[in-house]
């Protein structure tokens, strides 16, 4: 189960409907106990490093970005544990691509932006034979 | 030997540590020991073709082996690599 606050969920909203009608990303920084849950704790949105042409229906972050991100979560004692992205104007669930690229143990937060408006929240795991997603739990709570 | 530090979402595969020592004279090399080491690591470093997958990025000492020598940058005692993944993604297939 994925557990991210509300405010962190506005947070992204408001980066993923600014990179529309292209794909917005960041990374999900928190706590993993183990067992499967995973706790957010803070949000760090980041630039979409894909060519600018393909921004629509592509997102890249770079292993600087990476870096970044590890180097921030460690300074607030946390891990990167999650990627989020935007699908413009489609379903939240992972495509082949998302796949091809897709590392086991992050969770995968995809959200729909209809027409700018952030939609759908929906949370996903690579299995560890790399055939498939299966979805996470996701649980958002007030502060 | 050199030391080959794992991301996260990858130390499921090597017992949960996240440095680990590797021998072999080059990057080619210590990752073919790795993944001796721990060979479930495999599958998510290399795609079915035998290529490192896009998203794998090795740094020796701080530096992005592509803009060294790729697989054939030599390695020295002590050296120290990481394995730093990029993320993609993307509504289409």
């Amino acid at each position: 189960m994925l557990t991210i606050r509300r405010e962190a969920i506005k947070q992204i909203e408001a980066h993923l409907e600014a990179a529309y009608p292209n794909e917005g990303a960041g990374l999900l920084l928190g706590t993993a106990n183990g067992t499967g849950n995973k706790r957010v704790e803070a949000v760090l949105p980041l630039e979409n490093r894909w060519e600018g042409s393909e921004q629509s229906h592509r997102f890249l972050l770079g292993p600087q970005d990476m870096l970044h991100g590890e180097q921030e979560a460690a300074r607030r004692g946390l891990d990167v544990i999650g990627i989020f992205h935007s699908h413009p104007n489609h379903p939240a669930e992972p495509s082949g691509f998302d796949r091809e690229w897709a590392l086991p143990w992050y969770s995968y937060l995809i959200t729909t932006v209809a027409q700018g408006r952030a939609m759908q929240h929906r949370s996903w795991l690579l299995r560890d034979d790399r055939s498939g997603y299966d979805e996470e739990e996701l649980m958002i709570i007030n502060d | 030997m050199a030391t080959i530090r794992i991301p996260t979402p990858l130390r499921q595969y090597t017992a949960g540590q996240a440095e680990i020592a590797v021998s072999g004279a080059n990057v080619g090399a210590v990752l073919a020991d790795l993944t001796a080491q721990y060979p479930a690591l495999k599958a998510h470093l290399y795609a079915d073709n035998g290529e490192l997958r896009a998203f794998v990025n090795v740094f020796l000492n701080d530096e992005d082996v592509r803009h060294l020598q790729g697989a054939d940058t030599p390695v020295k005692d002590g050296d120290r690599l990481m394995i730093v993944p990029s993320i993609a993604g993307g509504m289409r297939s």
